[in-house]
């Protein structure tokens, strides 16, 4: 008897990921100090970013003519800068820049480059070429370079260099949910889904996808980090967030100017953005082991 | 070798192709007329009747892109709307500043990264193993400009044993050639060296674990000459390869570098580019930029198959 015929297509059981590898990948992840310590500064950076205008001592946008480039006081914890304005206050509120061009240049990569991905493994033939191909002309084009040529033609905000930024990092996507789609597709539970008459969106979907997120989370995870330098580099080139609106990148554009005078200007900025990617790249790290295959 | 280099060449031109279309494309996003954004503040109204013809503004646009690529093909990039200098030209004169940086950096970043990686490998598991991994790790965390900054305050502000910025022709005066460069060239060599010391320490473990290391060790050899004789140089040709590869951080990194550091290099001429509203400039470094990258890729892929006999037979 066809069993297509019996059972409802949707019905078949998909060998998904279930809770039991995702919660064991948990407590792998919670084992490594590391990766601990990384989520504890995340968590801190963004408790920071929500909690900013009441935590922040100062309005990060008023400037003190009294007050220019001044040394770390207990007025001033991180002294102030160029116009006057505090430095921690600052720093604390260019967190939410940092914070939100991570998360949401890595969104746009992901909501490219998965589906494109995908299309390309899972169809393959002609519009598999035609992606790779598209792809490699992409990734020719250094990251950094690629969103500074975007974020010059589409005009220098944050928003453009969050676009700019997803933009640039979409192929590493493309190319990484392709290899798994197609490492994945050949498997028995996929063939034996296609065979049960699941139309071919509703395999990939369903039965593909599930088992190829895990390494599409370590890659989101490192390319947050990567963004966050990324937005920061566009910042201090001046193609991301405009003044008088903080972000460590300009903080530290303006400091480099001033470093005889006032380093501390340039000394908290850049410390807030290595540990802000150092957290990201620990927990990437972590996740890694802990999402590693042959443990799941 | 002739069948692969044929292959790899073919594959070069639709990437090729559709880098072209992408840098072209580029100048589609300008919001409104590009000739009156290309125009500047003056808005002279010759100067943009002038560009629309120039650049066929008012054909199709599959016609415009086959103009600008055919200009291309023929060393065309289209001219500085700043300086009124040929593109070409203008990328052409500032690139061996990149390249000596570049070049520095990658020396910098093989002293660091093999030796530490090597080191990491061998004493896998250790508290060496955990620091090389801890370098690496501020390697690739540290934003290179802010590197930049703290080593200018360092070495500038506080010692003065070394100039904060500006650049000297080597062929003017090494040594002061030498002393501008090197800072530069250690913080564009700083993430790199992270790159190569991961890489090399994976591929020494790989290395490390297989037949022929476990029979040089059972024929009684000192383990430095395991690990350095035999070990290494096999280890070490996928690195230089991989490494061949990182060009794009190396360039992206320069950008910033030489912005920090007032280095009138290749990254300050499309950061300059970006503020004059200079697209052409923007398009033409972008689209050597691109160019490089798939040339060396290919290099990068013929040399690993010369060295690599299992290939060549496969």
């Amino acid at each position: 008897m066809d069993m297509a015929a019996v059972l409802p297509a949707h019905d078949v059981a998909p060998p998904r990921a279930q809770a039991g590898p995702w919660r064991r990948a948990l407590r792998r992840l919670l084992r490594r100090r590391p990766a601990v310590v990384g989520l504890a500064v995340v968590g801190l950076f963004i408790a920071l970013a929500l909690l900013a205008p009441w935590i922040a001592p100062h309005d990060p946008v008023a400037t003190s003519w009294g007050a220019i480039r001044k040394a770390p006081s207990v007025a001033h914890w991180f002294g102030t800068d160029d116009i006057g304005r505090d430095v921690l206050s600052r720093v604390i509120f260019g967190t939410r820049a940092s914070l939100l061009a991570g998360v949401v240049s890595v969104s746009i990569s992901l909501l490219l480059g998965v589906p494109i991905g995908l299309a390309a493994g899972f169809i393959g033939g002609l519009v598999d070429a035609l992606i790779s191909r598209l792809t490699d002309a992409f990734l020719a084009v250094p990251f950094l370079i690629l969103a500074i040529a975007l974020a010059a033609f589409l005009g220098p905000s944050l928003t453009n260099a969050m676009i700019a930024i997803g933009v640039s990092a979409t192929p590493i996507f493309v190319r990484l949910t392709r290899a798994q789609v197609i490492n994945v597709k050949v498997e028995d539970y996929v063939e034996a889904a296609r065979a049960l008459g699941n139309p071919p969106w509703r395999v990939a979907i369903r039965h593909v996808m599930p088992n190829v997120t895990a390494p599409l989370i370590v890659q989101a995870t490192l390319a947050i980090a990567a963004a966050v330098i990324a937005e920061a580099s566009l910042s201090f080139l001046g193609l991301g967030q405009q003044p008088p609106e903080p972000s460590w990148g300009s903080m530290l554009n303006t400091a480099k100017n001033y470093v005889d005078q006032a380093p501390w200007m340039a000394v908290w900025p850049g410390l807030a953005i290595f540990l802000l990617v150092l957290a990201f790249n620990l927990v990437g790290d972590g996740l890694r082991d802990a999402l590693d295959p042959r443990q799941l | 070798m002739g069948e692969y280099l044929v292959k790899r060449l073919a594959q070069m031109v639709p990437t090729l192709l559709f880098v072209s279309i992408l840098i072209f494309g580029l100048q589609q996003l300008l919001p409104g007329d590009p000739a009156k954004i290309l125009a500047g503040e003056e808005q002279d109204p010759s100067v943009i009747a002038h560009l629309r013809v120039k650049l066929h503004l008012d054909e199709p646009l599959p016609m415009r892109y086959a103009y600008w690529v055919g200009g291309v093909l023929k060393g065309d990039f289209g001219e500085s709307v700043r300086t009124q200098q040929p593109v070409l030209e203008l990328v052409l004169q500032k690139l061996p500043v990149t390249i000596q940086l570049g070049t520095m950096a990658f020396v910098i970043a093989l002293l660091i990264g093999i030796p530490t990686g090597i080191v990491a490998a061998v004493e896998r598991g250790t508290w060496w193993d955990s620091a090389a991994n801890a370098v690496a790790l501020w390697g690739i965390s540290t934003p290179n400009f802010w590197l930049g900054i703290l080593l200018i305050l360092l070495f500038s502000v506080q010692l003065g044993w070394l100039p904060a910025s500006g650049y000297v022709s080597p062929f003017e005066d090494l040594k002061a050639n030498l002393a501008s460069m090197i800072m530069p060239a250690f913080v564009l060599g700083n993430a790199l060296a992270a790159v190569l010391m991961r890489h090399t320490r994976s591929a020494m473990l790989q290395v490390l674990s297989s037949d022929y290391v476990r029979t040089a060790r059972a024929k009684g050899l000192s383990e430095r000459a395991v690990v350095l004789k035999h070990a290494l140089r096999n280890a070490l040709t996928p690195v230089i390869t991989l490494g061949a590869l990182e060009l794009g951080t190396l360039l992206s990194g320069a950008v910033l570098t030489e912005q920090v550091f007032t280095i009138p290099g290749f990254g300050k001429l499309i950061v300059d580019s970006v503020f004059n509203r200079d697209y052409a400039v923007v398009q033409g470094v972008v689209l050597v930029t691109a160019t490089a990258y798939i040339v060396l890729s290919l290099l990068a892929d013929v040399a690993y198959f010369i060295v690599n006999p299992r290939l060549q037979h496969g």
